[in-house]
């Protein structure tokens, strides 16, 4: 590696690193970006660990199947999460049930550790499922109302996310980042697993 | 956008993301900062460090495929305990369980045992239930869930990866003199945890 790229490399990790090292408090209903809706829709998914993490499970898998699987995920959940937002927004204030929280990061996390070969069909219909629930208890389970804007500003960040966390798993040709996508998805299995038995207390 | 562009992007973006506290926008959620704690939880546990690093080190003394293998079904399977602490199942002997693993495998580590690779995940299995659980049961109330969940997950998992950082040196002549001894250090350790536990 030429040496200016490598200063490139160590200047971005240290930028990221210090930023990761410094983090504040969240207060995601409070989020006002002071830019209006659409951008604290896309800062509030951002702040929200238990919609990012299912979308990360699902990139991972997608990304691992192909470019094909990846398309398919990354145009197909950011839809599906704004129709199950409107859903939310429609229906009103409601409390998921634990379990229910629990389902995706268990069983994308598990497909992803095993690196099943989930069928084209079986990308598809995760993605429909995940992006309808998730987007639906995004906005249901809110605390804050949830504005279209908001919902659509969130939407990009998913868009964003899953785009780039898919794009990377694809082009990896290494076999030992492939097994760290695969450590990641045990990881988010695991933690599946642990919220059920944490809402079955 | 490069490919290495896309790289560092992604890390930086992963990064960011890994950096965000609790959002207190659901109504689902509850508690308070989560991630560090769950993290540091198997980290300031000696029997745990000394257990998981040993995994690690013997993942890499057996080699492949088991170098990859630990590392991805540990964390379930020690969930999987974990999901029996919270649920207040009875299991007996958890400290001694949790000492005992750092005696045997580091002992396998010392002695270089090479079991049949079924064996070796059944023994590590066997053992990840026990830390998972000790974890579960002491689940602090108030802590986010998913976020201590997955810092612990991870903080594991990084001890796995020290472990296996030191085991590569075991590909050179004094690598495996240093691999070991860090077992038999481990066995001591364990041992010592052991007697705590019987005593």
């Amino acid at each position: 590696m030429k040496p200016w790229r490598q200063a490139r490399w160590a200047i971005g990790g240290v930028c990221a690193l210090s930023m990761a090292g410094t983090p504040t408090s969240a207060n995601a209903h409070l989020i006002n970006t002071g830019l209006g809706p659409l951008y604290d829709g896309a800062v509030h998914f951002a702040v929200s660990p238990e919609a990012v993490v299912p979308i990360v499970a699902l990139a991972l898998l997608a990304g691992l199947r192909g470019s094909a699987h990846a398309r398919c995920a990354i145009i197909l959940v950011p839809v599906a999460w704004i129709l199950g937002g409107v859903a939310g927004i429609i229906s009103g204030p409601v409390s998921i049930a634990g379990l229910l929280d629990c389902l995706p990061l268990l069983i994308l996390g598990g497909l992803v550790a095993a690196d099943f070969a989930v069928p084209f069909y079986g990308t598809f219909m995760l993605s429909l499922f995940l992006g309808l629930f998730a987007g639906y208890a995004f906005a249901a389970s809110s605390e804050a109302p949830v504005e279209t804007r908001d919902l659509i500003g969130s939407a990009f960040s998913v868009f964003v996310l899953m785009a780039v966390i898919a794009a990377f798993a694809v082009v990896a040709k290494w076999r030992w980042v492939r097994i760290g996508e695969r450590v990641v998805g045990s990881w988010i299995a695991a933690t599946g697993l642990l919220l059920a038995g944490w809402s079955l207390r | 956008m490069t490919r290495r562009g896309l790289q560092g992007t992604s890390l930086a973006l992963a990064l960011v993301i890994a950096s965000t506290q609790v959002a207190f926008a659901h109504t689902r959620v509850e508690g308070t900062f989560g991630f560090f704690t769950g993290f540091m939880h198997p980290i300031r546990g000696l029997d745990h460090v000394v257990a998981m690093v040993a995994v690690g080190l013997w993942g890499a003394q057996l080699g492949k495929p088991s170098i990859w293998i630990l590392p991805i079904t540990f964390p379930v399977v020690m969930a999987v305990g974990g999901f029996l602490g919270l649920m207040s199942v009875p299991l007996p002997g958890v400290e001694i369980g949790i000492a005992l693993s750092g005696v045997l495998l580091g002992l396998a580590v010392l002695t270089e045992t090479r079991p049949p690779l079924a064996l070796a995940a059944i023994l590590v299995g066997f053992f990840a239930i026990f830390h998972g659980y000790a974890h579960g049961a002491e689940l602090p109330l108030g802590e986010n869930a998913l976020l201590y969940s997955l810092g612990f997950v991870i903080g594991t998992s990084m001890l796995h990866a020290v472990g296996i950082a030191i085991g590569t040196m075991y590909q050179w002549p004094w690598g495996k003199l240093t691999v070991r001894t860090a077992g038999g250090i481990i066995g001591i350790v364990g041992a010592n945890f052991l007697w705590s536990a019987l005593a």
